[in-house]
């Protein structure tokens, strides 16, 4: 009955837009959406790039990209823990337990999964259109903004499964973020936490604004990619 | 149909339209021989047809042209020294996933047109081709017959001095038929060359200048399409005319 209790009052919070309950969420919101910002403005060129050109190691990078969609986050949290750390190369940022560090540890876990899955999109795409940009005589620098363009559809999906890691994941930001109350705490390390306190109310408010975000996420993933296939073909 | 069998040598003559040589050309992939050697130039009019049975290497003679693929030996080279301008349609129209209008602004930006210019080219190549209603239509949705018009207007708005033309008409139906080889009367007439592969004999008596005959990756025949139709001299366009099977 105490959980059935406990889900009682984490709707209210939900529903009764409670301060702390919010913060986490903005918190949260803001964190990931800047990771997948970034991720996506130096993954997505990069996947293109390695869709675009021949170079040696290239199939070993395109095995190296393909492996890190599956680093462990505690893994990543790990590293830049050690280069944001007070001893390490990065210390004097003075980035460590900061939002700052938080977003760099989500760019970390989701920079493969948008640069591994563009450049197969990319070198699909570019399999279908290669023999019309030689055609035009056009350079491999000129076609990635073309091709990249084309795959926008993809790219959007691929966005919000990048989004869908970031926001759910937790190891990372806690060994980076250190979950400090009004700084640093997001919704994953604050069920943790609470869930380990006994408050399961505030905990599970936070789990249903989690779900709902990563099923909004979903839909809109499998809205866009139905809404292609109708219009473009 | 009347309007396809006007003569089409005036018009091609008011600009001298640049010849292309084969000197040698031969193109192997792994070590098996695909095409050639070959020596051959064409400096007529034109329209140039080539013909021959499937895998003669017509295709492949197109893409060697153009410039898609290098030969393993020999040179393709122009009368003007360097490459003109020039443009391909094949078989399957290769369409961005844009709409019809902007497929033919990329063509026009990656051309280094002014922008200025680019959208009333555009336009005046959509209407030309009888696409106007269609320029905001995505390319993929339409019919088989538009994409290859839309294909055809984009190589129209780049004004390409040599145009050429993989099995363009092989997908679609009499009427998408027609209008492709009316814009290549078109392409004709404003003084470019066209160099097109068909296996449709019909189609090259209708259109061909002077006929190319390929098989087993070897040039046979190139004479005049009067000549050729009249009675080919090599044996093997003697077998394609009569419908045999030859190797």
């Amino acid at each position: 009955m105490e959980n059935n209790n406990a889900l009682y009052v984490a709707l209210s919070l939900v529903l009764n837009l409670d301060a702390t309950l919010y913060q986490i969420v903005i918190l949260s919101l803001q964190v990931s959406l800047l990771a997948v910002l970034v991720a996506a403005v130096i993954g997505f060129p990069l996947g293109a790039a390695v869709a675009l050109w021949r170079f040696p190691g290239r199939g070993g990078a395109i095995i190296a990209l393909n492996a890190m969609m599956g680093l462990p986050p505690v893994v990543a949290g790990l590293t830049v823990y050690m280069l944001l750390s007070r001893a390490g190369p990065l210390g004097e940022w003075g980035l460590l337990f900061t939002p700052s560090a938080m977003v760099i540890a989500q760019v970390v876990l989701v920079l493969p999964i948008l640069a591994a899955l563009s450049r197969q999109k990319v070198e699909e795409l570019l399999g279908e259109y290669q023999e019309q940009f030689i055609s035009l005589n056009m350079s491999r620098s000129r076609m990635m903004p073309t091709l990249l363009w084309d795959a926008r559809f993809a790219l959007l999906t691929i966005l919000l499964a990048g989004f869908g890691r970031a926001s759910a994941e937790v190891g990372a930001v806690m060994m980076v973020g250190g979950n400090i109350e009004g700084v640093t705490r997001v919704m994953t390390t604050a069920i943790v936490l609470e869930t380990s306190k006994g408050d399961l109310p505030l905990a599970l408010g936070l789990g249903i604004v989690l779900l709902t975000l990563v099923m909004l996420v979903n839909a809109g993933a499998y809205v866009v990619g139905e809404l292609t296939k109708r219009r473009m073909g | 149909m009347t309007s396809l069998n006007v003569p089409m040598m005036d018009a091609a003559l008011i600009a001298p339209l640049p010849s292309l040589h084969f000197d040698d050309v031969a193109f192997s992939h792994q070590g098996e021989l695909l095409l050639g050697p070959c020596s051959f130039t064409l400096d007529g009019v034109g329209p140039t047809l080539v013909m021959g049975p499937n895998g003669a290497g017509k295709s492949l003679m197109l893409r060697l042209a153009h410039g898609l693929i290098s030969p393993t030996q020999g040179s393709v080279s122009w009368s003007c020294g360097e490459r003109p301008r020039q443009a391909m349609v094949f078989q399957q129209p290769v369409l961005l996933r844009r709409s019809a209008l902007a497929n033919l602004t990329h063509a026009l930006a990656v051309n280094n047109t002014p922008r200025k210019a680019r959208m009333p080219l555009a336009r005046e190549a959509l209407a030309r081709f009888g696409l106007a209603a269609r320029a905001d239509t995505p390319a993929r949705v339409l019919s088989g017959g538009e994409q290859q018009r839309l294909a055809l207007a984009r190589a129209w708005a780049l004004s390409p001095s040599v145009l050429f033309l993989d099995e363009p008409t092989s997908a679609l139906d009499p009427a998408a038929t027609k209008a492709v080889e009316a814009a290549v009367q078109e392409f004709h007439q404003r003084g470019t060359r066209i160099v097109m592969t068909t296996h449709d004999l019909h189609q090259a008596r209708r259109l061909a200048g002077d006929v190319l005959f390929l098989s087993g990756g070897k040039v046979r025949e190139h004479t005049s399409a009067e000549s050729f139709f009249n009675g080919p001299a090599s044996s093997e366009a003697q077998a394609f005319m009569a419908g045999e099977l030859i190797e």
